[in-house]
């Protein structure tokens, strides 16, 4: 059980391209934060960063209050689940002897036959039968891999389990099974996780957290039930609308044309002021008079509203007068 | 190693391998068996043509070439064979030292590499040469170290690619140390490539060795390998010609063995394309049926075939109305994009499409056309009136040319629009796909423009002529959900203001639902169910639509009960079972089932329909 801390990370490829802007985030110990955001708005940078495998650029990533620190050959406190369980797993190497690579290695830990039974072990918890353990990838399925990665995941006994969309490479009548083996598996290991995707009905079957990502930052953070429920940011709204709903047989009626055909932004030039300005529907394109999302950022004002929306124009705004819990203000639209 | 038997099993494979294994077998007993008599001396017959005696002549100490050719095949392939090893040892460890070294000292390593390579090898094997000294050492270490910056080369170029898969990242995460990674993971992963450049690369270094015997650098008296006997016995070519041909013939075949065996190894190792002749196609096709002018598509009893056989579609048929979108959806290996793909004629040979009927616009798609006209009129028909968007907008564009002649390109090839007229189309058809800023985006590249842009100028293009159906394969499955929206929305316009038939393939019943009238559910090459998308919630019947419905999370799935999963998996088309395709999965599956396969009856092909009133306590099962 342990805390995940991201404290205004960044991270750059090159020197054009900043693929997360000064993240705050907490994966509090025992829960599921779930991200959620387009392609290219940097979650999956974001976890490739608290593993170790893109070096921030600035801030840091604490876990337990201490600063990561990842040195190649070393045990690995923050493990990975990738999205595309054909390519996650060495073809030459049988699965028992991926999920034996990844169990920690040093004086204290099982040895020989009892390393066999952990392996074993792990292939039980993730469902899969303990005769699998010398198969080759090759002879398994797509869900049958990505238990296998589960399992090499939980090999390495992870402080805080990261899962980067993966059930986005699987079929629907797959997905199921492992949504809900990682979701029984994190009540029962009381693991603390960081799950990934750019789908908001999975994200919202197995987060207690949900924080939404767009262009390299989080735009909205808060309980997964109150994010979804009162949504305060127009790119959550966008995303809530766009999701299905049980027995929808027809598309939502459009926005206003303008926006609704509007280019995503490229993170290659993020826009000024508020990043979501060009697509927003409650922003200067639609309503002229709101012309300091163009230059103001919302994100410096974050903390003071509901959900820590980066959204100059969220409906409540918090302000902590010094009793629990906070009081909601509502304050005029355009006040700010 | 299954695979290197059956490269063993083709007959270059088979021919290659024999010829090496013969060329080893000598190299071996050569010198045990003959050695007596390669180096007897008889001074009465000095330099002499070929006899009864000395069938290849003798040299100019009497010696027989014959057996001095067969003893010389050990020292030759023995010293190519070193300088192979060396080169590859070399290679190895200079192409791997930056996945060792870390950061700088792989920089340095590779640096190192990249000038290496940039000389010529001919160049540094005689500098080598010179710096180690004549002799068979020298030699062999030069010609070594000659060869490894190549093998340096190839080492690094592999160990990218194999560095990027999603494996390698996992044990790192996983506190695998660097050595290990390489050992472990990286080295087995790119083995096969390396042996068979091996393979070929020894041939090479022979036919090097032999060059560099020959001028003197290589081996010296009194040993002696193909090459130096080919340099002694060239002065007497006109003379004995057999002296001097015998030891070149000996490096040619040696030279051949080892390079057929590795290119056949490689061609075994790559894709393999079985050739089929392409004529099992039905012969004429029928016309379309007069009674049905409203159809746009009709496609009776569609089956697709690879050689195997393997048949993952298996007798399709449904009929498509003008301005009607059809779904259809299913799991990978359902055969959905298949249908989809010989519907637009884009199954490449070896794959074939059977059909008893398959026709557009009434005109038949299937058969070869006894006039060649025809076959013109048919392309015209197909390149105007039919288009196809595919899953990745990135992949279908060219990149090198702009998007405005990209679209217009069509339209001057089957309209016979001029330049002027056929860009001045593109441009209004990427308005009609709501591209902002339409004339400046037409001259722009593919990279320049969005996911979900392209795939509007790739719908755009589509509508350069004037399009009676659009074939979308997963056209929203690349792109994020609220792009996704729009492009369904997009197709939904085009549906309503031209009249446009759409078959949409998609793997999410949810996408097919928000835009489709009708929609054709998949499973193992059939179509199970084919019922109006307004009533896919309540009024499924087959279990299989009612699992796949119920599989899906959605904004209002119940967070204290276990997500409904369908048990077992996919269907193989490789293996398909007797009777129901569905019926290992199924929870209503009787022995019916597992004998007798279901026909597609009254819209629903399955033994046991499920009535809509027992929908609401469905549960396929839970794990």
């Amino acid at each position: 059980m342990s805390e995940l801390r991201f404290e205004g990370v960044t991270v750059r490829y090159g020197r054009a391209l900043t693929a997360v802007d000064g993240v705050d985030l907490t994966v509090p110990a025992g829960q599921v934060v779930g991200l959620v955001g387009e392609s290219g708005s940097g979650k999956s940078t974001l976890a490739r960063a608290a593993v170790g495998l893109a070096e921030p650029a600035g801030g840091q990533i604490l876990l337990n209050d201490v600063p990561l620190h990842h040195r190649p050959g070393a045990r690995r406190p923050l493990q990975m689940v990738f999205q595309d369980p054909y390519s996650s797993l060495d073809p030459r190497m049988t699965i028992g002897d991926s999920i034996a690579e990844a169990m920690p290695r040093g004086p204290r830990e099982p040895r020989g036959p009892s390393r066999r039974d952990e392996v074993v072990r792990l292939l039980e918890l993730v469902g899969l039968d303990a005769d699998r353990v010398s198969a080759y990838p090759g002879a398994l399925s797509g869900g049958q891999r990505q238990r296998v990665a589960i399992a090499r995941a939980l090999a390495g006994k992870p402080e805080v389990l990261i899962a980067d969309e993966i059930t986005s490479a699987l079929d629907v009548s797959i997905q199921g099974t492992v949504l809900n083996l990682v979701r029984t598996l994190q009540r029962e290991l009381r693991l603390s996780m960081l799950f990934i995707s750019h789908n908001l009905a999975v994200v919202r079957y197995v987060s207690d957290i949900v924080a939404v990502m767009y262009l390299g930052r989080i735009v909205e953070v808060g309980p997964a039930r109150d994010v979804l429920g009162n949504p305060q940011h127009p790119y959550t709204k966008e995303l809530l609308a766009a999701a299905p709903r049980r027995g929808s047989t027809a598309l939502p009626p459009p926005d206003e044309a303008l926006v609704a055909d509007a280019e995503p932004a490229d993170p290659h030039h993020p826009p000024v002021g508020c990043r979501f300005h060009p697509r927003c529907p409650i922003g200067p394109l639609i309503r002229t008079d709101r012309e300091h999302c163009l230059t103001l950022d919302p994100t410096a004002e974050a903390d003071h509203r509901l959900h820590r929306a980066a959204c100059h124009h969220a409906a409540g705004v918090l302000r902590a007068v010094g009793s629990n819990p906070p009081v909601l203000m509502q304050l005029k639209e355009d006040s700010q | 190693m299954r695979r290197w038997m059956a490269v063993l099993r083709t007959p270059v494979g088979a021919g290659a391998g024999l010829l090496l294994l013969g060329v080893l077998l000598l190299a071996v007993f050569a010198p045990v068996l003959w050695s007596h008599q390669a180096n007897a001396i008889d001074t009465d017959h000095l330099l002499q043509g070929s006899s009864a005696e000395h069938w290849l002549g003798t040299d100019n100490l009497g010696r027989d070439i014959f057996y001095r050719v067969l003893v010389a095949s050990r020292t030759s392939i023995l010293l190519a064979l070193l300088a192979t090893s060396i080169a590859v040892v070399t290679g190895l460890a200079l192409g791997s030292a930056p996945a060792i070294l870390g950061k700088r000292g792989g920089r340095a390593a590779t640096a190192v590499v990249n000038i290496a390579v940039a000389f010529p090898g001919l160049l540094l094997a005689l500098f080598f040469a010179v710096v180690f000294g004549v002799g068979a050492k020298g030699a062999v270490l030069a010609i070594g170290f000659a060869g490894a910056p190549s093998f340096a080369r190839l080492t690094q170029t592999l160990i990218a690619g194999v560095a990027e898969r999603d494996f390698i990242a996992a044990a790192r995460i996983a506190g695998v140390g660097r050595f290990r990674m390489l050992v472990r993971h990286i080295l087995p992963n790119i083995a096969e490539p390396l042996v068979v450049n091996a393979t070929i690369g020894a041939g090479g270094t022979l036919l090097a060795f032999a060059g560099l015997s020959f001028i003197g650098l290589g081996v010296q008296p009194p040993a002696y390998d193909w090459g130096r006997m080919l340099g002694e016995s060239l002065s007497g070519i006109y003379v004995h010609p057999a002296a001097a041909l015998a030891p070149g013939v000996a490096v040619v075949i040696a030279g051949l063995a080892f390079n057929l065996f590795g290119e056949a190894v490689a061609k075994g190792f790559g894709v393999q394309v079985p050739r089929t002749r392409w004529t099992d196609r039905t012969p004429e096709a029928t016309p379309a049926r007069d009674d049905d002018n409203d159809a746009v598509l009709v496609v009776e009893d569609l089956h697709v075939t690879f050689p195997g056989p393997v048949t993952p579609v298996r007798g399709v048929s449904f009929t498509i109305h003008k301005g009607e979108i059809v779904g259809v959806v299913g799991e990978s290996g359902s055969g959905k994009s298949l249908t989809a793909l010989a519907v637009a004629q884009l199954i490449e040979p070896p794959g074939q499409v059977r059909a008893a009927e398959l026709s557009f616009l009434g005109a038949p798609l299937l058969g070869r056309l006894p006039v060649r006209s025809t076959a013109a009129v048919r392309r015209r028909l197909l390149g105007t009136s039919f288009a196809m968007v595919f899953q990745d907008p990135m992949t279908s564009f060219n990149p090198t040319k702009r998007i405005g002649v990209q679209l217009a390109e069509g339209a001057r090839e089957h309209q016979g629009l001029t330049r002027r007229a056929a860009m001045d189309r593109a441009i209004d058809r990427l308005r009609a796909v709501r591209v902002p800023a339409a004339e400046r985006r037409a001259r722009q590249y593919p990279h320049e423009f969005s996911g979900g842009m392209r795939q509007r100028a790739m719908i755009g293009m589509g509508l350069m002529g004037a399009p009676a159906l659009i074939v979308a394969d997963e056209p929203t499955t690349a792109l994020d959900v609220t792009v996704q929206r729009q492009v369904l929305r997009l197709l939904e316009t085009i549906r309503t203001e031209d009249d446009v038939a759409v078959l949409l393939i998609s793997h999410d019943i949810s996408v097919v639902a928000q835009i489709c009238d009708r929609v054709l559910v998949m499973y193992a090459g059939r179509i199970v169910e084919d019922l109006p998308s307004t009533e896919l919630a309540t009024g499924a019947r087959h279990p299989y639509t009612r699992a796949l419905l119920a599989a899906v999370p959605d904004l209002d799935t119940a967070l204290d009960e276990p997500l409904a999963v369908i048990p077992g998996r996919p269907v193989d088309p490789a293996r398909m079972p007797e009777g129901c395709a569905f019926a290992a999965r199924c929870a209503f599956a009787s022995d019916r089932c597992r004998v007798e396969d279901p026909v597609l009856i009254d819209q629903v092909a399955c033994w046991h329909p499920q009535a809509q009133a027992e929908y609401s306590n469905f549960r396929t099962g839970q794990r």
